[in-house]
């Protein structure tokens, strides 16, 4: 199996990480933020299956699975909330929802 | 009888109780509420005296402990009434003066919008003068000590909408403060070093565990001392007295003539044993007893307010209550007391009298020519001046001060000093209270009478006339044969002074330069007052007349020195004080939490996407601290 190099995998990693994050940071509707996320979720993801493998450790998968679940957790309550928005402000405007401020 | 004790303060509170709870609805009624509770105290108190001298309590000593006021570890000062022939002498005073202020304040203050808030105040002052002669323990007696001085307070500030009594009663309450401040540590340095307040226990104890002339006694006497100095207008506390004249008359007469200004005088008589201890200060109390009657009989010289001559009248003669006891003559001082309530009171009250009568004029150069208008006001005036100077053998003063000036020409240290200050206050004395009688009753009248005084103003005045006549008889010098049944009576509380071989013709003669002396007096002020008024006139023109005159009616520049001494100071300091430097500490820390309040809730933006963008900063800033720093 050719080999492919770790700096790549990292590189993929980092760029698809800082993806999800100007998607949170730069999108104002709510579902793109929450498909951001789940973006930055799996980069990371990404990087302990790597590191898992360039170690020879279990724990990077271990790590993944987690993640997995965590994700899907919190992509349910995560669109519940969406939903709760939407229905209260009528919108997905992320800077319409700031009701909270000081 | 003696049982009925706890009446006799018990009634003015009550009085007072029910007219500062219901005293606006009472109206006319009332006078007849505050008269009537302290006339009913008076007469039982006669009960209790006529018991205590028809059987005499043993030891002649009488206690009614009503309950216990404080019970902690070991501190255990009870109310306690405690009667021996001194606090009768002065249960009688306070509740018989009282009671003929109180009946002619009954009319004088008849249209007076405060009519039952005065008589409420009156009682409350009654009664608490009342605990302070009684008490069985030095702290029950500071709680009317108190007391009283709240009173004080209270009535000279009575008419509050004029500023400056606001000012002479703020005046008064700090000025007597200050002597009360001495009092309450000299309480807490004679529990500490004695372990108890009660006054007869502490008597014993500091006689077995001091050594006379020693440290602990001159300490404690001089606390005391400064109580009473405040309290009892002596120098060089005694400037807030003029000042108490700002309060309705029958309150000059009361409290601070008759009654509370000689609070100090009983607190240093009943606590004798301390002050035989401590010779030094005993000594001191004569000297400043002698000096405050001659600086204040020489102020009295001059003042135009009829009032205030008789305020430095007070002071004058309480500094020979002072000088009797600072020789030992405890006896003496309480006799001069006595006579001192009767006299003044009636003084104060024929002043008053005179003062409605003229519709409130105090200036005695706008009085004249009143003998023939208002004849009652003048005999009873002059029967007190007459006591008050002393005029020989129909007087009461006569007694009570000749006995004065007798003990301190026996005194052991400086007997002659002293001495020779008592008759030179007393030709002052005589000077000063007949200028006022000529001046004001003699002569050309030169203000209209308005208002004649009615029965209750009249009844009082001659009672008081009376008292102050026959108030001497109780205690003739020896050589009249009859004995001085004032000091015997009074032998079992205070210690018999030793006599430097008492000659009857000693005081024979020393009663006679009394005599002459006051007698001369009220010839100088006939001369120069009424005789041949330019003569005086005449003085006060020349500079130094004038300079001197100046100087006496400012009492001594007393009030000026601590203006520019003290108030001054601490004006300035409070001023440049104004916003606490000890606050600005607090002040910051309020102010920067305030400070982040304010930008945290900046941040507060309620954008997610900032809070997103703030976490990775932050994020961001932690792994490269994290990084960087291994």
């Amino acid at each position: 199996m050719a080999a492919v190099p770790m700096e790549h995998v990292f590189v993929l990693a980092w760029v698809l990480f800082i993806t999800g994050l100007v998607g949170v940071l730069v999108r104002r509707n709510l579902l793109f933020i929450l498909m951001s996320v789940e973006i930055m979720l799996n980069a990371s993801g990404l990087a302990f299956i790597a590191a898992g493998f360039k170690w020879g450790q279990p724990d990077g998968q271990v790590m993944f699975i987690f993640i997995l679940a965590m994700a899907a957790a919190e992509v349910s309550v995560g669109l519940a909330l969406v939903l709760l928005a939407y229905r209260q402000f009528r919108s997905l405007d992320a800077d319409q929802a700031s009701r909270m401020r000081g | 009888m003696l049982s009925l004790l706890w009446l006799v303060p018990a009634l003015p509170f009550a009085g007072f109780l029910a007219l500062a709870l219901f005293g606006r609805r009472m109206g006319a009624f009332a006078a007849a509420v505050g008269t009537g509770s302290v006339g009913l105290s008076a007469l039982f108190a006669l009960a209790v005296a006529a018991g205590f001298i028809s059987s005499p309590p043993p030891a002649r000593i009488y206690t009614q402990s009503l309950w216990d006021w404080i019970n902690v570890g070991g501190f255990k000062p009870g109310i306690l009434l405690y009667l021996d022939s001194l606090s009768l002498v002065m249960v009688l005073v306070v509740t018989v003066v009282g009671f003929l202020i109180h009946l002619y304040s009954a009319e004088f203050m008849e249209a007076d919008d405060g009519y039952s808030r005065f008589f409420a105040y009156m009682n409350l002052f009654v009664g608490s003068m009342l605990v302070l002669v009684l008490a069985g323990n030095l702290l029950l007696l500071y709680l009317g000590w108190e007391g009283v001085g709240l009173c004080s307070y209270l009535l000279i500030g009575f008419w509050y909408r004029q500023p400056e009594n606001g000012a002479a009663a703020i005046k008064a309450f700090v000025v007597t403060r200050i002597g009360d401040t001495a009092l309450a540590i000299g309480l807490f340095f004679l529990f500490l070093n004695l372990g108890t307040l009660d006054i007869q226990k502490m008597m014993n104890m500091a006689a077995l565990r001091w050594q006379a002339g020693s440290a602990y006694p001159e300490i404690a006497a001089a606390l005391i001392l400064g109580g009473a100095l405040g309290k009892s207008a002596q120098l060089p506390l005694q400037t807030w007295l003029p000042d108490a004249m700002a309060g309705p008359t029958p309150v000059s007469a009361l409290i601070h003539a008759a009654t509370m200004v000689t609070a100090g005088v009983y607190l240093i008589a009943r606590t004798n044993v301390i002050f035989t201890m401590a010779p030094a200060v005993q000594f001191a109390v004569a000297v400043i007893g002698a000096a405050t009657l001659l600086l204040s009989a020489a102020s009295a010289l001059v003042q135009h307010d009829i009032k205030r001559v008789l305020a430095y009248s007070t002071i004058s003669q309480i500094g020979y209550m002072f000088l009797a006891l600072g020789v030992g003559a405890w006896s003496a001082a309480i006799f001069h007391l006595m006579t001192h309530a009767f006299f003044k009171a009636l003084l104060f009250l024929g002043a008053g009298a005179v003062i409605s009568g003229l519709d409130g004029e105090h200036d005695i150069f706008k009085m004249g020519g009143l003998r023939r208008q208002m004849p009652v006001a003048f005999w009873c005036f002059l029967t007190g001046a007459c006591s008050l100077a002393a005029l020989p053998l129909v007087t009461a003063g006569f007694y009570s001060k000749g006995l004065i000036l007798f003990s301190a020409w026996q005194s052991r240290r400086a007997g002659f000093w002293l001495w020779a200050a008592g008759i030179a206050g007393a030709l002052l004395t005589s000077i000063y209270i007949f200028r006022l009688v000529f001046i004001v009753f003699f002569g050309k009248p030169k203000t209209a009478v308005v208002k004649k005084p009615g029965p209750r103003i009249v009844i009082p005045l001659v009672a008081l006339a009376f008292l102050s006549i026959v108030g001497g008889f109780v205690n003739m010098p020896a050589f009249f044969g009859v004995k001085d049944v004032f000091s015997r009576f009074l032998e079992s509380v205070f210690p018999v002074p030793p006599q430097a071989a008492s000659l009857p013709e000693t005081e024979l003669l020393l009663e006679t330069v009394s005599a002459i002396v006051s007698l001369a007096g009220v010839y100088v002020a006939y001369f120069f007052f009424l005789a041949a008024p330019e003569y005086s006139e005449e003085m006060a023109r020349t500079a130094p007349g004038r300079a001197l005159g100046k100087f006496w009616f400012s009492g001594w520049g007393f009030d000026w020195l601590y203006e520019k001494a003290l108030v001054s100071p601490y004006r300035w300091f409070a001023r440049a004080n104004r916003n606490d430097a000890v606050d600005l500490i607090y002040s910051f820390i309020a102010a920067a939490s305030r400070f982040f309040h304010y930008g945290l809730s900046l941040s507060q933006t309620g954008k997610v996407r900032f809070y997103a963008a703030v976490l990775a900063l932050g994020a961001v800033i932690t792994i490269t601290i994290a990084v960087l720093a291994r």
